[in-house]
């Protein structure tokens, strides 16, 4: 306990909501000061979860920093959050989306105070879903994100925001529905078999149930993630929202909320309900790799660049999916890997979409061509984020990638030969849309007039770059941190099939 | 040994400082940089050569690179006797193609980038020759496809180059498909038997745990990604358009180094591939049709640049046929001789579109000889050895190949009788070319003809060394019945003896050597008819001649048949999927059944205020009269 007698992941939280209520006393006129206040804020954030990262036992598998305080004692409803190395680094993923979101947001001039306002409140909901471990918070917490993003897309979105906005938070809100019936159902379980009414996570894990049950409620909790993730064939919503939802939107979209779906499957649907999930992997397999090849294939054909990412994303979400479901070490941590890697390539794509938008207010791969000549700095940049995208070894991408083939192969190796062609496919579309962006002849005469990126615009892109890299050639820091988690959920997962099953372990124990 | 590792990282931290300070440096310091760089690793390979035992192994472990359960794999390197050769080649050639790039890219704009990427591959080359585990060979593979992306369309505003680049990479990753599901096998089988390794060593220890059809399978899938980097049936169709890239990235990396990947990736697991001989069978004979095959493409071609690339195809497919048949050892060392002659060739080519300003029609050259006698000298030189004219490189290495073709437990006749052919057939397209370019009237405008000149030294001493390098390389491993090879010594150990191929009389050998002899002759011979005597007629190319001629120089409509069969059934449902199947069936499947409940229920509808306060108040209320339903039961 620290400051206020606060926990660290308290202060965490409710250093962004502080932002906001203080964003609320800024003259709406003084949007350098709003611009200024905001980027503190979330640069703060970011520093203190530095702290707790510094804090954090890597060699401990358990939760962390955990916190409790009653809340609605009446119904067992706690405020109880803590952290482990799964939802560690997605934390920090948020934290330093976060300020880089905010300073690529230079261009936004409307009502620049609300959009900040709601900017900050999304990061505390993000983190609140990440670390609430009593399952009416996390419910929440996953609620209340879709408020500030809603508006943001809605408000400050393009030509068509209304729509997408609409259609995003009425398919999340219609999948989670279904996910607060099978809570609430699981803690009046809970209350039956132990007479104590709570919705505390970690003693819910021990509930056992029999396998018909187990399965409702995985399919309830499974719709509402995958919907999220977006598993193939819920993802219609996701290009239409990142097409119109404005680039920080897209960033804070791709690069964390859809983290929360694949994270919602293996803290909650996974472990909760092992049986039922052991019995449904082979449908998740098949529906991720799925996912990979018709996301690559459809995104190929795309003719706005931010549509063409956003189908990429459904590529590499479905690599994520397929390693969780692979249910071994190497699969599940290839699969946290990838929901980093992919935070920060996909991010970066979105940034660097953003800043040619902002020139040229055109994201039609045919308005482009030959803008190496013009924007070398820029097209280098999209060039490497590209490379990080499409897997290539010694930067990050190949690591989750190679860990989620190789935990899958073991399991059902011709699924995954299938998923590899994802990585033909990925060179494919990602190759074609640089050569038609950066390559050929610099002939439009609008794009002879382009800037190359200014000083902040770096700023924005260079951790992000720093990450990519190190990511790639030194990912053991990371992993190793993940690892003491991963194999208290395996064990979860396994603990109910005491009786040896023969299943490859992968070496999980040795 | 921790020496090792500033082999490779000297040159990425000279591609590390350019790339961030190359502009402030200058084209020329830059340079230098990039071509010390290079030249130290160089040095460094040379002395850590000479200290290795001959049957000994350096390794020097910096890190652990990836774990997750069992599994593991170091960043570490390893220098035995195979990887010092290839060192030695990546190095030493690497160097003098880095020389020679002082003077051809002197007027490029983008001379700091063009080392930088040069830089860059070499040391993706190192890092896949040095490395110690199948992991970080895959590392250095890729990175080097990287690499070869970026040169091919080094000069973007050119769509046909940057198209080129493109095709290279993609071809190349649906190899590296087989290659990573390969891995994934390797590791998975062996995984269950105890042993997460990727580490050569430990393969080696292991490989017998696995069951003969799992070995074929792995090896198979090995192979196909040789076939993509190394430019083999039935992905070869990428590397005569690579030569797009500027002409020192042909030598470098699409001739001498990147290209013999695949030939080293299957010596250095040749006791895994020894263990497969269903796999070996098709290694030879996708070898020998490639090594033909490519061969008549290259009698009727007419872009200096492309002869030479179909030739590179040829010469690989030689090296397959020797790993084919067990024989790693002579499939190295064709590889080793093969570096300099080919590097040579495109050099010399270099040299002359240089002097040309740029032209690469060989039928607007001619006569070039008395213009440019240093290139003409060195590319006779070079030209006599990949013929395999007697005591140059090219008689050494290829005539071991044929004779191993013959000889070895896994050769046959007939493989030899396709290598033999091919050798005549190699014998007149390069000396066709020679007598198209060098001999003869000029053909060039005479605006070209004007500018003719010699290339500076910076560029004719580099090929000087190759050229001298292109007779006496071979020397090293001559046949028994000669002095008899060092080569064998050297590589021995490493292959443990594998092919023990002299058992066959040393008269056959000597026999086949002549036989050999007489076909070169033949096709140097018929040449010399055709295109090098005086008042010989001009390759026109389209037009004339009959189908097969025709056949040859459109490649055998190769691109056209994969274009109709693969690329466009592939756009066509790509573009359905994209434009009709995700639109209109699963989006349209979720609009109807947002319409469908708007529809059904008339209380919706009034509550359908377009007010989205309405909306979260009403999901609330719902949500608290859900809660308290459940939690009002007993």
């Amino acid at each position: 306990m620290s400051l206020f007698a606060l926990g660290e992941l308290t202060l965490l939280l409710a250093i962004p909501v502080i932002g906001a209520v203080l964003l609320l006393f800024v003259p709406r006129r003084q949007t350098q000061a709003l611009f200024s206040l905001a980027l503190l804020a979330s640069a703060v954030t970011f520093l203190w979860s530095l702290k707790v990262f510094n804090l954090f036992d890597g060699a401990n598998g358990e939760m962390q920093l955990l916190e409790l305080i009653p809340w609605m004692p009446a119904f067992g409803i706690e405020y109880l959050i803590g952290i482990d190395g799964i939802s560690l680094f997605l934390v920090l993923l948020t934290t330093l989306l976060m300020p880089l979101a905010i300073l690529a947001s230079w261009s936004v001039k409307d009502r620049v105070k609300e959009y900040l306002i709601f900017m900050l409140l999304l990061e505390t909901g993000m983190l609140g879903a990440f670390v609430a471990l009593d399952l009416f918070l996390f419910y929440v917490f996953w609620e209340v994100m879709l408020v500030p993003m809603y508006f943001l897309i809605g408000v400050w979105g393009g030509a068509r925001r209304v729509y997408a906005a609409l259609k995003f938070v009425i398919y999340t809100m219609a999948g989670s529905l279904l996910m607060l019936v099978a809570i609430i159902y699981l803690a009046t379980r809970y209350a039956q078999e132990t007479q104590v009414l709570t919705f505390d996570l970690l003693r819910i894990y021990a509930l056992q149930l029999p396998f018909e049950q187990q399965s409702w409620l995985f399919f309830a909790f499974a719709l509402s993630f995958a919907i999220k993730v977006p598993l193939f064939p819920f993802h219609t919503w996701l290009p239409d929202a990142h097409v119109e939802a404005p680039t920080a939107g897209s960033v804070i979209l791709a690069g964390v909320l859809l983290k929360l779906g694949t994270y919602g499957f293996l803290r909650f649907a996974i472990p909760l309900f092992p049986d039922a999930a052991l019995a449904a992997a082979p449908l998740f397999v098949a529906l991720a790799v799925v996912g990979i090849i018709y996301g690559a294939v459809v995104a190929m054909m795309q003719t706005d660049i931010k549509k063409l990412v956003a189908y990429s994303s459904v590529s590499h979400l479905g690599f994520v999916m397929l390693g969780l479901f692979a249910l071994n070490v190497q699969g599940i941590q290839g699969a946290i890997y990838q929901m980093l890697n992919h935070g920060l390539s996909t991010g970066a794509l979105f940034l660097l979409v953003g800043m040619i938008y902002d020139r040229r207010h055109s994201r039609l791969i045919a308005d482009f061509g030959g803008l190496w000549k013009q924007v070398p700095l820029f097209s280098a940049l999209l060039l490497a984020v590209t490379f990080s995208s499409i897997g290539l070894p010694g930067l990050n991408g190949f690591i989750g990638e190679f860990l989620i083939l190789l935990g899958a192969f073991s399991v059902t190796p011709l699924w995954t030969a299938a998923a590899a062609t994802g990585v033909v496919l990925g060179a494919i579309y990602m190759l074609w849309m640089i050569r038609r962006v950066i390559f050929g002849p610099l002939n439009q005469p609008e794009n002879q007039k382009l800037t190359d990126l200014n000083g902040r615009e770096i700023l924005i892109l260079a951790p992000i770059l720093a990450l990519i890299v190190l990511m790639g050639v030194y990912p053991q820091p990371f992993l190793d941190r993940m690892k003491p988690s991963v194999d208290l959920t395996l064990k979860k997962v396994f603990a109910a099939q005491a009786v040896a099953i023969h299943r490859p372990d992968n070496g999980a124990d040795r | 040994m921790t020496l090792l590792r500033y082999i490779p990282l000297l040159p990425l931290a000279a591609c590390a400082i350019n790339m961030f300070f190359g502009a402030r440096l200058g084209k020329k310091s830059a340079g230098l940089l990039a071509c010390a760089a290079v030249g130290a690793s160089f040095a460094i390979a040379l002395y850590v050569f000479m200290l290795l035992p001959a049957t000994g192994l350096f390794r020097d472990t910096l890190y652990t690179w990836l774990e997750s359960g069992a599994f593991r794999v170091n960043v570490s390197f390893q220098v035995d006797a195979l990887t010092a050769v290839m060192l030695l080649v990546v190095t030493g050639i690497g160097f003098l193609i880095h020389i020679y790039s002082l003077g051809y890219m002197d007027h490029d704009e983008g001379m700091v980038r063009f080392f930088v990427y040069l830089n860059l591959f070499v040391f993706f080359m190192l890092l896949l020759v040095m490395g110690d585990s199948l992991l970080l060979l895959f590392v250095g593979w890729e990175g080097v496809g990287l690499c070869s992306y970026l040169l091919i369309g080094f000069w973007y505003q050119d769509h046909n180059n940057t198209i080129a680049g493109n095709k290279a990479f993609i071809v190349n990753r649906i190899g590296d498909f087989g290659f990573v599901l390969g891995i994934l096998l390797l590791v998975t089988e062996l995984g269950r038997q105890g042993f997460w390794t990727l580490d050569f060593a430990e393969l080696q220890k292991h490989v017998n745990l696995l069951s003969p059809s799992t070995v074929t399978a792995i090896t198979l899938l090995l192979f196909v990604g040789a076939t993509g980097k190394s430019a083999q049936i039935p992905l070869f169709v990428w590397l005569p358009d690579a030569m797009a890239g500027p002409t020192p990235v042909s030598a470098l990396i699409h001739a001498a180094t990147m290209v013999t990947a695949g030939v080293y990736m299957t010596a250095r697991l040749h006791f895994l591939f020894a263990l497969a001989p269903v796999t070996l069978a098709l290694i030879a004979a996708i070898g020998t049709a490639t090594a033909f095959f490519a061969a008549t493409i290259a009698l009727t071609q007419t872009d200096i640049k492309r002869v030479l690339a179909y030739s590179t195809v040829s010469q690989l497919g030689y090296m397959f046929l020797a790993v084919g048949v067990g024989a790693f050892g002579a499939a190295i060392f064709h590889l080793f001789t093969h570096a300099f002659f080919k590097a040579c060739l495109f050099l010399g080519s270099g040299s002359v579109i240089h002097a040309m300003g740029g032209e690469q029609d060989m039928r607007k050259m001619g006569g070039l000889k008395s213009h440019m006698p240093a290139t003409y000298w060195t590319y006779v030189i070079a030209t006599l050895a990949i013929a395999g004219a007697p005591l140059t490189a090219g008689f050494f290495s290829k005539d071991l190949i044929l004779w191993q073709a013959y000889s070895s437990a896994h050769g046959s006749q007939g493989l030899w009788l396709i290598a033999w052919l091919t050798a005549g057939m190699t014998a007149f397209y390069m000396f066709r070319q020679l007598f198209m370019v060098f001999h003869g009237g000029s053909r060039a405008d005479p605006h070209a003809q004007a500018h003719l000149h010699e290339s500076p030294a910076v560029m004719t001493v580099p090929l000087m060394i190759l050229a001298v390098g292109s007779i006496f390389s071979g020397w090293l491993g001559a046949p028994a019945y000669l002095w008899g090879s060092r080569w064998d010594h050297w590589l021995g150990p490493v292959f443990g003896g594998a092919h023990d191929a002299h058992h066959g009389a040393v008269q056959t050998e000597i026999n086949l050597m002549l036989l050999t002899l007489v076909i070169v002759a033949a096709g140097i011979g018929l040449a010399y008819l055709k295109f090098g005597r005086p008042g010989a007629a001009v390759d026109q190319g389209a037009g004339t001649g009959g189908i097969l001629y025709r056949i040859s120089l459109n490649k055998y409509y190769v691109d056209e048949i994969y274009d109709w069969l693969l690329v466009r059934p592939f756009t066509a449902i790509s573009d359905w999927l994209a434009w009709v199947f995700d639109l209109a069936v699963i989006d349209g499947i979720v609009n109807g059944v947002a319409g469908g409940a708007r529809a059904m229920s008339s209380i919706w509808r009034a509550l359908q205020t377009g007010n989205v306060q309405h909306y979260v108040m009403g999901f609330l209320a719902g949500t608290l009269a859900l809660l308290a339903y459940y939690l009002g039961q007993p």
